[in-house]
């Protein structure tokens, strides 16, 4: 059984029913440890030590966020810019994570279609999630697709309840089974 | 003396022997303390010699019942009140009218006398306040739609005690004579004309309002000024015995009287100071009210003839039931409520004792009787608790599991904060504003009276209190709050608050104001996990300031400062195990600053190349 970590960044989280609805579906799970970081620190500032202990603790890491102007909100950059350090998880003697898995979990108040070319945002979610891609090609580690919740402004419960099965699916898929999604590593 | 100690070592005692037992089979301690008057009672072990002595004590603690209104009062602030009138007004009297008339109608289907009937329908038709509101409390059901239903009721039957005096003299057959009456105290206005005393009636109730709105306030404000606690108690009996007094003096219930003063203190800062401190009178006096109308109860004439007796006991109780569950299915209560409604309220009142003695001096009823009435109200009085215990322990369990809306409570009628402010200087005020500002009220309890006036102008609910003790934060509401906050200035006190809330109310979150460091240790001792010191957060953000003024990077210094903050803290925890040992103590402590300080200069000096590598890439050219 893996053990699954979910890094969660919201600065509001209490006016969130997207996220309060994922992080329900998955909360109290086996082996599922979910660290909400604007509780931890809602002085952005971010421990080093305990991050890195958690991160080297799993298996699967979830970054999961909603997105804000193309990217995560800023506490989730402020940590991976302090806890991804040089020597730990990159560069001479970064090993630490090498081979887990990892990927992005976002919510989007823009639908799934306006993130393409011929689409409002002119991109596709992939590509803004690039940098979060690279990170982890950086750390040696295995880049799994986006989990992308669109629409978050017009999403009906039904929709949402389905969404929020579909990432407890994936996580508890994750945990138990072999893992046959494709994935981005450093070769 | 000697009688008077040993009646209440007789009275004390099988009061700690009983009460206990009952409570402990689930019968609330009304019932409890009048089995423990039965047993005492003439007919039993004889401790209380006659029935007579016992209405004596009955009549001198029905006080108890006066108190327990005034203190009903102070829950109550006129605001809620008239949020209540059409309760009072159209519930309770429909109670009062239909259940009399029932009663006045089967007395006159007996072929009895219509003046007898009259007297007696409307005794019979009040409930007992003292053993209605006293297991409501218990139950802690005074905030819930069945509470204020039957507190409706209730205070409409205070009120309706006015009109059935006035009206069993009329009954009279032959013309009393009110001077010589023993029973109730012959008011003062009573030679003046009719006009003159509806005058005098509203003149006193008038005399109240204006005494409760102006009198006792700076009053009581005098009196706490001097620190003196029993002074206070004391003046909160003088407010309860003065209206009492007034009350009497033109001829309307005392109760009735408290009851008013009650509600217009409500809103004083002294209204949880006044509680906790009339509250054991009350207790104590209901306490043996009870037992009194326990042993006031005749046996010998229920064994003479019992059938008659219990079936005119139970008839009673299911007339008064039945128009009560009329109501409340009028009312919309679900079965469940509406049961425990009406099978709580179908005693008689313990005010009916007042009217037969009043209807007997007047003639109306004759002695043998009023023997009988006495013993069916009494027994009314026994059975109601047995009734609601069997309702609650058989009946509702079954309706609710049918109707699961039934267990929803209504919103109490004194909403009572999560949050607990003692002391509202400069700290708790602060602290105050900040949770107000986010829409969060705390009661706030403050021992200085001329702050207390000072911040109630500004709009702020200060209550006079010391949080040092147990009734006045029982009060203010430490049995449901969340949280406590002591911001007293005084060490020592707040050691007292937190070994209270240790002891009496260990649910409660204690949130703790520290001087300085050694304050905090004592407070770590005594197992607080909250410990706030006041000068650390300032401290630390003026020394921030220094530095900014010095050059350094705005972003820098905070990240610095708020490490500074957690290892200050963290070696609080560690230095506390050394508090006692001086030697050990200091070394501890001179390690712990050097080790601070050396980390922060080198972080400063060598812009944190050594211990944090934030944004760091030093390391990273080094490498390449």
């Amino acid at each position: 059984m893996r053990k699954v970590l979910i890094l969660f960044a919201h600065p509001k989280f209490e006016h969130s029913d997207v996220h309060s609805k994922l992080l329900a579906a998955v909360s109290g799970l086996e082996n599922v440890v979910v660290r909400d970081l604007y509780e931890l620190y809602p002085d952005f500032q971010v421990q080093v030590q305990p991050e890195q202990e958690a991160l080297f603790d799993s298996d699967v890491i979830i970054w999961q966020h909603p997105i804000y102007w193309y990217s995560c909100p800023p506490l989730m950059k402020q940590w991976i810019d302090l806890v991804l350090e040089y020597g730990w998880a990159y560069g001479k003697n970064g090993i630490y994570l090498k081979n887990k898995y990892i990927f992005n979990a976002v919510s989007s108040g823009g639908s799934a279609d306006v993130y393409s070319s011929e689409g409002r945002n002119r991109f596709s979610l992939e590509t803004f999630m690039r940098s979060f891609e690279q990170t982890a090609y950086l750390c040696n580690m295995r880049y799994l697709p986006v989990f992308h919740v669109a629409g978050t402004h017009k999403i009906d419960a039904i929709q949402l309840g389905r969404k929020a099965k579909e990432y407890r699916d994936l996580i508890l898929k994750l945990r138990d089974e072999e893992i046959t999604l494709p994935y981005i590593q450093k070769p | 003396m000697n009688s008077f100690l040993l009646i209440a070592i007789i009275f004390i005692s099988a009061a700690i022997l009983f009460v206990p037992i009952a409570k402990k089979l689930g019968m609330g301690s009304v019932l409890g303390y009048l089995i423990a008057g039965i047993v005492i009672g003439p007919y039993l072990l004889g401790f209380i010699e006659s029935g007579d002595q016992g209405q004596d004590i009955m009549h001198t603690t029905e006080f108890g019942v006066v108190i327990m209104l005034f203190l009903i009062g102070l829950e109550l602030d006129p605001e809620n009140l008239w949020k209540m009138r059409d309760l009072i007004l159209r519930v309770g009297l429909f109670q009062v009218l239909v259940t009399s008339a029932l009663i006045f109608g089967f007395a006159i289907y007996l072929d009895i006398d219509w003046r007898i009937s009259l007297a007696v329908s409307l005794s019979m038709a009040l409930s007992s306040t003292a053993i209605v509101l006293s297991s409501l409390k218990e139950k802690g059901q005074l905030g819930s739609p069945v509470g204020k239903m039957s507190f409706g009721v209730l205070l409409m039957q205070d009120i309706a005690v006015i009109p059935i005096l006035a009206i069993i003299p009329l009954l009279a057959t032959v013309s009393g004579d009110l001077a010589a009456n023993s029973e109730v105290e012959a008011g003062l206005i009573d030679s003046l004309p009719t006009w003159a005393q509806t005058l005098s009636i509203f003149g006193a109730i008038g005399i109240i309002i204006l005494l409760g709105k102006y009198g006792f306030g700076p009053l009581l404000k005098w009196v706490s000024k001097s620190r003196l606690r029993e002074l206070f108690t004391a003046s909160a009996l003088l407010i309860v015995f003065g209206i009492s007094w007034l009350m009497q003096v033109v001829g309307l219930s005392p109760a009735l009287g408290a009851f008013i003063a009650g509600v217009i203190l409500a809103n004083s800062p002294y209204r949880h100071a006044l509680e906790s401190d009339l509250e054991p009178f009350k207790g104590l006096l209901l306490g043996v009210f009870f037992m009194a109308v326990g042993a006031t109860i005749n046996f010998n004439l229920i064994i003479a003839d019992p059938v008659t007796i219990i079936s005119i006991t139970l008839g009673i109780m299911l007339v008064k039931s039945l128009v009560l569950i009329l109501i409340g299915k009028l009312r919309k209560l679900s079965t469940g409520q509406n049961l425990s409604f009406a099978i709580g309220l179908s005693q008689v009142s313990e005010f009916s004792f007042v009217t037969y003695a009043f209807a007997l001096q007047f003639e109306v009823i004759d002695m043998s009787l009023s023997d009988q009435l006495m013993a069916i109200t009494a027994l009314t009085m026994t059975f109601t608790p047995l009734a609601s215990l069997a309702l609650d322990k058989f009946i509702i369990p079954k309706l609710e599991k049918e109707d699961p809306i039934t267990g929803k409570e209504d919103e109490v009628i004194h909403e009572k904060n999560q949050v607990i402010l003692l002391g509202f200087g400069n700290f708790g005020s602060t602290v105050g504003r900040f949770l107000r500002a986010n829409g969060v009220e705390c009661t706030i309890l403050d021992y200085d009276p001329d702050r207390i006036d000072f911040l109630r102008k500004m709009g702020f609910k200060v209550y006079f209190g010391d949080g040092s003790q147990v009734n006045v934060l029982k009060t203010a509401g430490a049995d449901e709050a969340k949280i406590l906050i002591s911001a007293i200035d005084t060490p020592s006190q707040t050691l007292q608050v937190i070994e209270i809330c240790k002891e009496h109310f260990p649910q409660l979150e204690v949130m703790v104001r520290a001087k300085n460091r050694y304050d905090a240790y004592e407070l770590m001792e005594n197992g607080v996990r909250n410990i706030y010191r006041e000068h650390l957060d300032t401290s630390v953000r003026m020394g921030e300031d220094v530095l900014r003024k010095m050059g350094f990077r705005a972003h820098t210094i905070h990240r610095l400062a708020a490490q500074f903050k957690k290892y200050d803290e963290d070696s609080l925890q560690i230095l506390v195990n050394f508090k006692n040992d001086e030697g050990e103590y200091i070394q501890n402590a001179k390690k712990h600053i050097e080790q601070q300080e050396n980390l922060l200069s080198g972080e400063l000096m060598k812009k944190f190349s050594l211990n944090d590598h934030a944004w760091d890439s030093d390391s990273l050219k080094e490498d390449s």
